[in-house]
């Protein structure tokens, strides 16, 4: 009961209190009154139980990449001072 | 699907089994990490990821899942409560089939005549009670601090349109103060925790710093398989190169501070309290109650809740396996007496439970 899910933003409602999201085909209806970043149509939210709870980061997401294969490299080439 | 895909990517994959497997090659003592997140132990089952993992990379779960740590007591309360005449229930789906006093549950209280809904919004069920004036709308709040803004946002919403009759019987639980009550507990030595990615986006990651300070690994983590593995090769790193403080590996949802929003509505609607876990008692302030303004929607104050003291079926090992004890399987009942569909305990009953993933997903 905790999963919340990537969803893309298609369209707003009720005075942009509502985002309407589509999830892998299907779309939904989330509130934003708990969201404390500004969203664009197109933008991607996590939402959890009705509510958009944190707009994805393309960076961010890119980053936790780049910290991964920094660590495979680190431990492939035994030289582990990466920080 | 965008923001999935790339950390279901077996090549990464691999090359993160691989990393991890030789950086556990060289460690003296073995390690053990606690996932704390219900979902977490999900996609650790489903992916099969334990079985990956080299021998000395113990991964335990802890009292994540929501439905399985609500007390007996809080049960068979909510029990009485969606047995009133008055009285529409609203919970979420997983909540039904929990085992109560006299194998009771939600559900055939339901199959006997109470009005009992499944939501899964808490919006859901303040919209319920817009369309039903002449009976009392009930919320069966659960959850840790992923859903309590949720409910707390509802709440506000119940309040803005001057409901008479929607109030909610809150069984809301913190994190912080369960992995601190572990922490502090000789049962079991815990290395490292996976903290709860989607808690996390809601809390942020400074609320984890008592478990750096302690000298324990703290990595905040997603849900998808690189994600899991990644952060347990920067729990290895931290374990190694000494622990630099509470560490995000899931930075597409989490930002440091949280969602200050949500912890606003959350901190507006709701107070800590002591409150009692299965399997763990009463921790203090681990809980949430409604704010006295809101006492007009808070259940405990507008029904006269029995004050019971359920007992847990002495048989079932739901507690030892919410403190990472013991497996599931090393319970007699598990996959004979006790499988998903006659669930002896709520950890069988919740798709997020430790004895439901092991049942689903065995272990090689
Ligand atoms: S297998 Fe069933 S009875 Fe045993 S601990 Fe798990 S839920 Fe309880």
């Amino acid at each position: 009961m905790c999963i919340s899910f990537p969803g893309r933003i298609t369209a707003f409602k009720e005075d942009d209190e509502i985002a309407v999201i589509e999830i892998g085909g299907t779309e939904r209806e989330v509130s934003l009154t708990l969201l404390d970043d500004e969203v664009d149509l197109g933008d991607y939210l996590l939402c959890h139980a009705g509510f958009a709870i944190h707009r994805i980061d393309q960076q961010e997401a890119e980053q936790s990449i780049a910290l991964f294969n920094e660590l495979i490299r680190a431990e492939k080439t035994g030289e582990n001072e990466i920080y | 699907m965008k923001y999935i895909d790339e950390y279901r990517d077996p090549e990464l994959v691999r090359e993160l089994v691989r990393a991890i497997a030789k950086r556990a090659a060289g460690l003296d003592q073995p390690v053990t990490i606690m996932e704390v997140c219900g979902s977490h132990t999900t996609a650790i089952g489903r992916f099969g990821l334990r079985g990956i993992l080299p021998a000395n990379i113990r991964l335990v779960s802890g009292p994540g899942c929501p439905v399985c740590v609500t007390s007996a007591t809080d049960i068979d309360r909510a029990l009485w409560l969606a047995g009133r005449e008055e009285v529409i229930f609203t919970s979420y789906g997983d909540l039904l089939r929990v085992p109560g006093a006299d194998s009771g549950s939600l559900e055939k209280l339901r199959a006997a005549g109470a009005r009992i809904e499944i939501v899964s919004s808490a919006l859901e069920a303040v919209a319920r009670a817009r369309r039903e004036a002449d009976r009392k709308v009930v919320f069966f709040g659960i959850g840790f601090e992923t859903t309590s803004p949720t409910a707390a946002a509802a709440l506000l919403e119940a309040e803005r349109l001057k409901l008479k009759n929607f109030s909610v019987y809150s069984c809301h639980k913190l994190m912080p103060p369960v992995m601190r009550s572990l922490l502090q507990s000789d049962e079991l030595r815990i290395d490292g925790f996976l903290c709860p990615g989607h808690v996390s986006t809601i809390i942020g990651a400074e609320a984890y710093r008592f478990i750096t300070a302690s000298g324990r690994a703290a990595v905040i983590a997603g849900f998808e398989p690189a994600d899991i593995l990644g952060a347990i090769l920067l729990i290895l790193e931290e374990l190694k190169e000494g622990i630099s403080g509470v560490r995000i590996a899931y930075r597409r949802a989490v930002k440091a501070t949280g969602n200050r929003r949500a912890q606003a509505v959350l901190n507006e609607v709701f107070t800590p309290a002591d409150a009692d876990w299965r399997g763990l008692g009463r921790i203090r302030k681990s809980g949430l109650k409604l704010r006295s303004r809101f006492a007009a929607f808070n259940a405990e104050k507008q029904f006269a809740i029995p004050a019971l003291t359920s007992r847990p079926d002495p048989a079932c090992r739901c507690g030892e396996v919410l403190r990472g004890l013991i497996r599931p399987d090393a319970c007699a009942l598990f996959g004979r007496a006790c499988t998903p569909s006659t669930p002896h305990g709520p950890c069988m009953v919740s798709t997020e439970g430790s004895c439901a993933a092991f049942f689903r997903y065995p272990e090689i």
